[in-house]
């Protein structure tokens, strides 16, 4: 989308480096307590390569977004593990980055500090990590942005700033929860397109949650669809479109027939109601005072 | 012509102008209905104006004081004690209001004695605050100490109950410690309330002036007021009242328009509909 400097493509290259293998084993994660437990994912297993982009599809309470909150570390496995790169997930790390529909900026920061934030955690010198920061916004399209609040933009700009601010850690796998679901049609696309152009630079992991068949089938790599809860992956499809990927795909005669596999398996006639919404940040989001 | 004059003006200057002297208008007309009240010793029945000194007596009386070399005492004094009471409440309620905000267990360890001191007035306080702090100085500090506190602490732990817990969970993920939460996300987003807490603080660390300086011997405003009701000087108590109301006011407003300078964000938040 933009050209990069020398300086931003070796910061870059540190960070397309071939880690982020997600291996889930036979996981299932209870939520609730006594009587009221349930599975929200049950018996998922499943091994995702080091920079593919997998996309989750699924009905809404179906457990996608629980899916994603334990690879995040913000839920613990009831059942089964899951690693990374070898590594058992124990809790949130920077190594796995999140995005939500509603981005988490920090209000009173600035955008160029909030997407320093990170490397300020890691104990970088301020200079430094501004430097960087900058690199971010200039691979996201937001150069000239780095001293707006996030009040001061517009929807699509605070879910780059979002995807910049995760990006800056070099995380091996980045998550993203229905990341663009609160934009309109038309910015949705051009984030579509952004995150497919920056994906393709970083080359790291993505898991990408969202109930929109037409996003799913854009950009993955692998699409895996989840069954109404309790969740299961009901099926895996392959998507080997070329890239980088044109809008028109979506127009194409394989496109149209995968979707409307996608549309059947998802089963709109057998409309389940939909459940109070689960969210990817695990316990700790309803119980504030731990 | 003055209408079309002002219909030149922009109108959010010539409304802000209209508040304004409303406002003044105001509190001339209290002042107003005070001197006719007084001068005419109205008695009401319930309440009696007959032994009220008048606005212009409160002004000589006024005219008096601002000449005396004493003035500087009485404010320095003062200004010494409620801002050394404030100074403490800021650190122990903005200290107390984040752990008890932020933990279950320190909250049912540390609120319910909080809240059962809550209540007490300042001037209750008086006896205790002499016995146990050894100069008469450090048991007024005391006194507007206990003054400020409960507003900043109230506050402040409102301001962190209500941090959205999706900002704490996406520090934690962008490698967030214990502590970094705290300084990088709590504080900061509890900063309005804290803000708001001070300002009404302080405003009460001078409510309890007076109260603070019945202890005094020798300086101060509200032992200024509090000698001039023991010798019977009526217009010097009401000279007195006003300083503390009118150097409350400032100085709680004071305090508020420095927050402010630490929140940009936060008044552009308000400002959108």
């Amino acid at each position: 989308m933009n050209q990069l400097s020398p300086r931003e493509s070796t910061l870059l290259a540190q960070a397309s480096a071939p880690t982020g293998r997600i291996e889930i084993d036979g996981l299932t994660i209870r939520l609730g307590e006594g009587g009221q437990a349930f599975d929200a994912v049950q018996d998922v297993s499943l091994s995702i390569a080091p920079g593919e982009f997998i996309c989750v599809l699924g009905p809404s309470g179906c457990g996608k977004s629980t899916l994603l909150g334990a690879l995040a570390g913000h839920w613990q496995p009831h059942k089964g593990a899951i690693r990374v790169d070898g590594e058992r997930v124990a809790g949130p790390h920077p190594d796995r980055g999140l995005v939500f529909q509603q981005h988490t900026l920090f209000p009173w920061k600035k955008v160029l500090d909030n997407v320093a934030f990170g490397l300020k955690m890691k104990g970088i010198k301020r200079q430094a990590r501004r430097a960087s920061a900058r690199e971010l916004l200039e691979l996201v399209g937001l150069a000239g942005f780095e001293d707006r609040y996030p009040i001061q933009l517009s929807g699509g700009m605070q879910q780059r700033v979002e995807i910049a601010r995760v990006l800056i850690n070099q995380p091996r796998v980045m998550l993203m929860d229905e990341p663009f679901g609160a934009l309109d049609a038309q910015t949705r696309l051009k984030m579509q397109e952004l995150l497919l152009d920056v994906w393709a630079r970083v080359r790291t992991t993505v898991v990408f949650i969202t109930h929109d068949i037409d996003e799913a089938l854009f950009l993955a790599d692998r699409l895996l669809v989840m069954s109404p809860r309790p969740g299961r992956i009901i099926e895996e499809l392959r998507l080997d479109f070329a890239r980088p990927r044109h809008p028109d795909l979506v127009t194409t005669p394989d496109f149209m027939r995968l979707k409307r596999h996608c549309l059947a398996l998802l089963h709109p006639q057998a409309r389940i109601v939909p459940l109070e919404r689960l969210s990817a940040l695990g316990p700790q989001a309803t119980h504030l005072n731990q | 012509m003055e209408a079309i004059h002002s219909a030149r003006l922009d109108p959010a200057l010539v409304r802000k102008l209209g508040r304004l002297l409303l406002r003044v208008l105001s509190v001339a007309a209290c002042v107003a209905a005070w001197q006719w009240a007084s001068s005419r010793h109205l008695n009401l029945g319930l309440v009696t104006f007959q032994n009220v000194p008048s606005p212009r007596d409160v002004l000589e009386a006024a005219g008096a004081l601002f000449e005396s070399p004493k003035l500087e005492q009485h404010l320095k004094a003062s200004v010494y004690r409620v801002f050394a009471g404030f100074a403490g409440a800021m650190v122990a309620g903005i200290a107390l209001g984040l752990v008890i905000g932020r933990s279950r267990l320190l909250e049912d360890v540390l609120l319910p004695p909080l809240e059962v001191l809550r209540p007490i007035p300042a001037v209750a306080w008086i006896p205790l605050a002499i016995l146990m702090f050894p100069s008469s100085e450090m048991s007024m500090i005391y006194i507007t100490f206990v003054g400020a506190l409960f507003p900043i602490l109230l506050n402040t732990i409102h301001g962190v109950e209500g941090v959205d817990p999706r900002l704490v969970a996406s520090s934690r993920s962008l490698g967030a410690g214990r502590w970094t939460i705290f300084t990088e996300v709590i504080l900061p987003a509890a900063a309005p309330n804290i803000v708001t807490g001070l300002s009404i603080g302080m405003g009460t660390a001078w409510f309890c002036l007076v109260t603070a300086e019945m202890i005094s011997g020798q300086y101060g405003i509200g032992y200024y007021t509090w000698a001039s009701y023991t010798i019977q000087n009526y217009p010097e108590i009401v000279v007195g009242m006003l300083l503390i109301g009118v150097i409350g006011m400032g100085s709680s407003m004071l305090v508020k328009k420095i927050g402010n300078l630490f929140l940009p964000w936060y008044l552009m938040q308000r400002k959108k509909p």
